[in-house]
């Protein structure tokens, strides 16, 4: 199974706010889009960032092509746990993740 | 029609000048820059200050001063020194004026603050008026007397009551990012789902666009929609880019929470004028029953010493992990014996750069690395413990074998001394709304000539 970023055009994340993280999934065509948003499982990216998926809020959003995932932070934005004050790392561990 | 110029998604960022030059020949009905966020995180609340150098600042400021003059039209900035706080606009006070003095001119100043005394939050806890938003840590008034600053985002009902002063320049404290776009057009008679919609997608400046780092946007709303132009020459907006946008830093991203209402763009409709521009239309505004404003506040959570140290051994490499977690055992047992310090007091963690620092137990992959940095991080109730921890750190981070039976190793410290003192950290500690009877009764605005 390939990784997620061979599919997708790019992945990011980033901060929406000290208590969110957004990750946006660019497919970049109509076709990667179909893949990742059947091939992306929900639970699957909320086992990677030891979330709950009932707070995961997903946004497959046909128009742009994107896969959107916001979930609370797993650390407050500058806590002492916190590891990532701008919430940039996550993209990469999302785009290693193997779709079906 | 109303013409908003944006010259960078914020003040210390720059913008492209012949951009801005277009954009100021063109006659903006009010030049309007962000001049900070949350988004570097708790210290900058805490303390009050800005994360921009001052030169930076006062250097790019005096460009939109003069800009804004050659314009003739208003000029206008939202959390000023990048969090907000009063010392915060203060100090961009302070500047302008310093600007003023220095190019031998006058102008009057509008000056929003929008600190909160602890009081009010206090009472607004006890009536029920402080509601967490998700996810919220819980407050008690302990919590909310322990801020060193909290401030409530403004909305366009305070920027348009600075608008209406007459002010060449008006300086806002903590504000939405939208709120300084969308004041005016609203207060000029545009639908005001247009004007919050142009405004998120426009407070970024060129972010929206191809080159977003020429920074200069122009927003016109005529005829019920409103149209997006990056100034550069190499800048251009497709309908992508810009819908695309709502996407950046906004966990919902259609349906976006101000002062008084939601923004709603399901239904929004985008339309490339030519290859440069584009328009927008059908975007709602739902007017919320209560008017509320967000509060965001920040407190010390301890104070941090650092120490870090580089393993270049391959078989320290290899074996990063147990060797870290036993330099933490030993050390939080000596820091125990040798201090007055409890175990709840302070906290020691090492984190291994080069292995899973940034992720920590959510890493995924694991590599074999040439080389780990040891990042001990000490964290405790007091400076001088954190400090005296740090201390006791140190010779375990230079010198601790994994095993007894072989020579005292020793790793690289980049520098001497080997820990650095932090000071205080703070951390966000309300994620809540208040609910108030008019805007401006947690706002105060001041009109001065400088």
């Amino acid at each position: 199974m390939p990784e997620l970023r061979a599919v997708a055009q790019k992945v990011r994340s980033k901060n929406a706010g000290p208590f969110w993280l957004t990750i946006d999934i660019f497919c970049g065509s109509s076709d990667a889009f179909e893949r990742v948003r059947t091939g992306l499982a929900t639970d699957a990216v909320a086992a990677a960032l030891d979330t709950p998926t009932q707070t995961l809020k997903r946004f497959d959003i046909e128009d742009l092509n994107v896969v959107k995932i916001s979930i609370p932070r797993p650390a407050v934005q500058g806590t002492v746990q916190d590891r990532d004050m701008h919430g940039a790392a996550v993209a990469a561990l999302i785009a290693e993740m193997e779709i079906e | 029609m109303v013409r908003v110029l944006v010259p960078s998604g914020a003040l210390g960022l720059g913008w492209d000048q012949e951009a801005l030059e277009r954009g100021i020949r063109n006659k903006p009905d009010l030049i309007a820059i962000d001049g900070g966020s949350t988004d570097s995180g708790p210290s900058y609340l805490g303390r009050g200050v800005s994360k921009y150098a001052r030169s930076s600042t006062k250097l790019e400021w005096a460009g939109l001063i003069d800009a804004a003059q050659r314009a003739g039209c208003p000029l206008v900035i939202g959390t000023a020194g990048t969090c907000g706080a009063d010392s915060a606009v203060d100090w961009l006070v302070d500047i302008t004026r310093e600007i003023l003095r220095e190019n031998g001119q006058t102008a009057k100043l509008a000056v929003l603050k929008s600190n909160q005394p602890t009081e009010r939050v206090l009472a607004a806890l006890g009536s029920g008026d402080l509601r967490p938003l998700t996810p919220a840590p819980d407050v008690d008034d302990e919590r909310i007397e322990s801020c060193t600053n909290i401030v409530a985002l403004a909305g366009i009902e305070q920027i348009t009551q600075a608008l209406e002063t007459g002010a060449d320049i008006i300086i806002a404290g903590r504000t939405t990012d939208t709120a300084i776009i969308a004041a005016l057009p609203i207060s000029q008679g545009i639908d005001p789902g247009l004007a919050w919609h142009a405004a998120k997608i426009g407070e970024c400046g060129a972010l929206c666009a191809t080159n977003p780092q020429s920074g200069v946007l122009q927003i016109d709303w005529e005829d019920g929609a409103f149209t997006l132009t990056p100034l550069a020459d190499d800048a251009n907006a497709t309908p992508h880019t810009v819908s695309a946008h709502m996407l950046y830093e906004n966990s919902d991203p259609f349906l976006l929470h101000e002062p008084g209402g939601t923004l709603d763009v399901r239904n929004s409709k985008y339309t490339a004028v030519d290859d440069k521009r584009v328009n927008v239309s059908g975007s709602v505004w739902q007017t919320a029953n209560e008017y509320t404003v967000k509060l965001e506040g920040a407190r010390v959570a301890g104070y941090q010493t650092v120490v870090l140290a580089l393993l270049r051994d391959p078989r320290y490499v290899e074996n990063a992990q147990d060797w870290a977690d036993d330099i933490v055992a030993r050390c939080t047992a000596k820091a125990l014996a040798r201090t007055s310090a409890q175990k709840d007091d302070f906290s020691i963690e090492i984190r291994l750069i080069g292995k899973n620092a940034v992720l920590g137990a959510l890493e995924a992959k694991s590599a074999n690395p040439t080389e780990i940095g040891a990042l001990g991080m000490v964290t405790a109730r007091t400076a001088e413990l954190a400090g005296e921890i740090g201390k006791l750190l140190n010779p375990y981070l230079l010198h601790h074998p994994l095993t007894q039976e072989e020579e005292q190793p020793t790793f690289a410290f980049p520098f001497s001394p080997a820990e650095i003192d932090r000071g205080p950290i703070y951390e966000f500690c309300l994620n809540h709304v208040m609910v108030l009877d008019d805007p401006m009764d947690a706002f105060s605005l001041e009109v001065v000539d400088a």
